[in-house]
């Protein structure tokens, strides 16, 4: 009992991992309909990025403001630059635009800073908190940091203007240049959010998994796993879906074997395709004519 | 103001000294693709007041509207009170107070219908001004109060128009376009609509360009009005006159 426990809070804590970047792909999902399989990378680099200032001397803190406002920036610039001018293109080329973005960071990543893995600080103590048995401090304020970002997004995406206008635009393009928005900059709006919240989930997720151009390939797909399970339409959905994946994940490594923790990631996005292509909280809209 | 109110009367005005056109188009040419659609349209609307275009299916009304907005392949010269817009992007148009009422209705039908009003008001800074601004727009539309918090895309299609021109009107506009309005609603409701924007058009002084099937309506609300046959303006002059002319509306109106 005690090792499911453990388990399924640590499974929370991965989950936690997934449900951001499964935000991320959400994000970028209902303003383009397409999954931007580069979000994995920027992550990764981005965490380079913080990697390389800790190890200039910038403490911890300081250089995770530094690296997700730089990826905040940095997503906003590769909208503007490449995935603008093919905005119109048949999806199969935008498809490629954003695998070749793949393979660009995660080369260049290779190229600037090795394949060597490397260690990745943890911001959190040691020794597991309140003196719990169960669950690693890192574990724990990863999760707190996962669930401080998404209610600031919710809020954000709820409660202002610039949130119900970059909602609007991911709807309806057309309606929101009909009052005054600007579409094309909510859309780089949107990259600049997706890419700093990977930046988040890279930070957090570097220090169990080691940091090296290939990490978030895995954690991708758990993500985009997520993502549909929750409905890859849906920013609440794509969260839990996230979490169920993180503690299914975990639960399945523990009990059935780490070889099959990937397939589980696959089972559920075979599964989801197959029994309920619009997930668990896709929405279907209710539409009067 | 109260002569502008009262269209029949205007109706026999001569047109506007330049200076008084708040929307000036000349040359207006507009493609979808390679198929032209528009052949060098003159019209203008006057300050205040309300212009309208009408025509069979096909003849152009739509893509005259879209033209203005630049939401097609454009060509001409379009002066909004003085100044060329013609070329800017839609959103700048916009925010110059051009309000569209677009064909289709273009409602954010996932979104409540509060926060369809709220986006309408998006570009505004006036913030002290528009709340105020709501309570305009629910006596007008009672029917909207009682459904603020409804997701849009459940209201009938009359609600939704009503929530289109609400939308436009939190913008403030200078200048209203109205595609179709009356289409698919029952009789009474386009009664309404139009009462409606007699009442803005008098109060607030929104010009209006009014894009039309439904001649009658638009001919008694409507100071001027334009045919429009195939993308070119076939005739036009006071909308009294057209509506009088049994012969005009025999050919053109078929009514």
């Amino acid at each position: 009992m005690d090792q499911l426990i453990h388990q399924i809070l640590s499974g929370l804590a991965t989950g936690g991992i997934y449900a951001s970047v499964a935000l991320a792909l959400v994000m970028i999902y209902q303003a383009t309909h397409l999954v931007n399989f580069a979000q994995g990378e920027m992550a990764m680099f981005a965490t380079y990025l913080a990697w390389a200032l800790i190890q200039a001397g910038v403490p911890y803190w300081g250089a995770f403001a530094i690296t997700v406002l730089s990826a905040f920036v940095g997503g906003i610039v590769i909208e503007r630059v490449i995935v603008r001018p093919v905005e119109n293109a048949p999806i199969l080329a935008v498809v490629i635009v954003f695998i070749a973005l793949l393979v660009i960071f995660n080369s260049l990543a290779g190229w600037i800073f090795t394949y060597t893995i490397k260690p990745f600080p943890s911001p959190f103590p040691a020794q597991p908190l309140f003196g719990n048995s169960y669950v690693s401090s890192h574990e724990l304020g990863s999760m707190a940091i996962t669930l401080v970002v998404l209610l600031l997004l919710f809020v954000f995406f709820r409660f202002t203007p610039l949130g119900l206008a970059m909602r609007a635009a991911a709807q309806n393009p057309e309606s929101s240049r009909l009052v005054g928005i600007r579409v094309g900059w909510m859309l780089a709006l949107g990259w600049g959010l997706a890419a700093a919240i990977g930046a988040i989930a890279g930070m957090m997720v570097a220090p169990t998994v080691f940091l090296e151009p290939n990490m978030m390939g895995g954690i991708l797909l758990y993500a985009f796993a997520g993502a549909l399970l929750g409905g890859i339409d849906s920013p609440g959905g794509a969260v839990l879906g996230g979490f169920i994946v993180g503690v299914l994940e975990n639960v399945v490594g523990a009990y059935v074997g780490t070889e099959l923790k990937l397939t589980v990631a696959l089972i559920v996005i075979v599964g989801v395709l197959v029994v309920r292509p619009s997930g668990l909280f896709g929405k279907v809209h209710v539409t009067r004519v | 103001m109260s002569a502008l109110a009262d269209p029949v009367k205007n109706a026999g005005a001569p047109l506007p000294a330049p200076g008084d056109r708040l929307l000036q188009v000349r040359g207006l040419r507009a493609q979808y693709g390679p198929t032209k659609v528009l052949h060098g349209l003159d019209f203008d609307v006057a300050a205040r007041g309300i212009t309208t275009i009408l025509g069979a299916n096909g003849a152009g009304k739509t893509t005259t509207l879209r033209a203005v907005c630049n939401m097609v392949r454009t060509e001409g010269e379009i002066t909004l009170a003085g100044t060329r817009i013609d070329g800017l992007a839609t959103e700048n148009i916009v925010r110059r107070g051009v309000a569209h009422v677009p064909d289709g209705r273009g409602t954010f039908l996932n979104l409540s219908v509060e926060d369809n009003l709220r986006l309408g008001a998006y570009t505004r800074r006036d913030r002290d001004a528009v709340a105020p601004d709501y309570d305009r727009i629910y006596g007008y539309f009672p029917r909207l109060k009682e459904r603020c918090k409804q997701q849009a895309g459940t209201l009938s299609g009359g609600e939704q128009q009503m929530l289109a021109v609400s939308r436009a009107l939190m913008l403030r506009p200078r200048l209203l376009l109205l595609d179709e309005p009356s289409f698919g609603l029952a009789p009474k409701i386009v009664q309404h609509l139009f009462e409606i924007f007699r009442v803005i058009n008098a109060q607030d002084g929104i010009g209006m360009l009014l894009v039309e099937q439904n001649a009658s309506m638009a001919l008694k609300l409507a100071q001027h009005a334009y045919l429009l046959e195939t993308g070119r303006v076939v005739m036009s002059g006071p909308a009294e006159a057209i509506r009088n002319d049994e012969s005009v509306r025999r050919s053109y109106l078929g009514y």
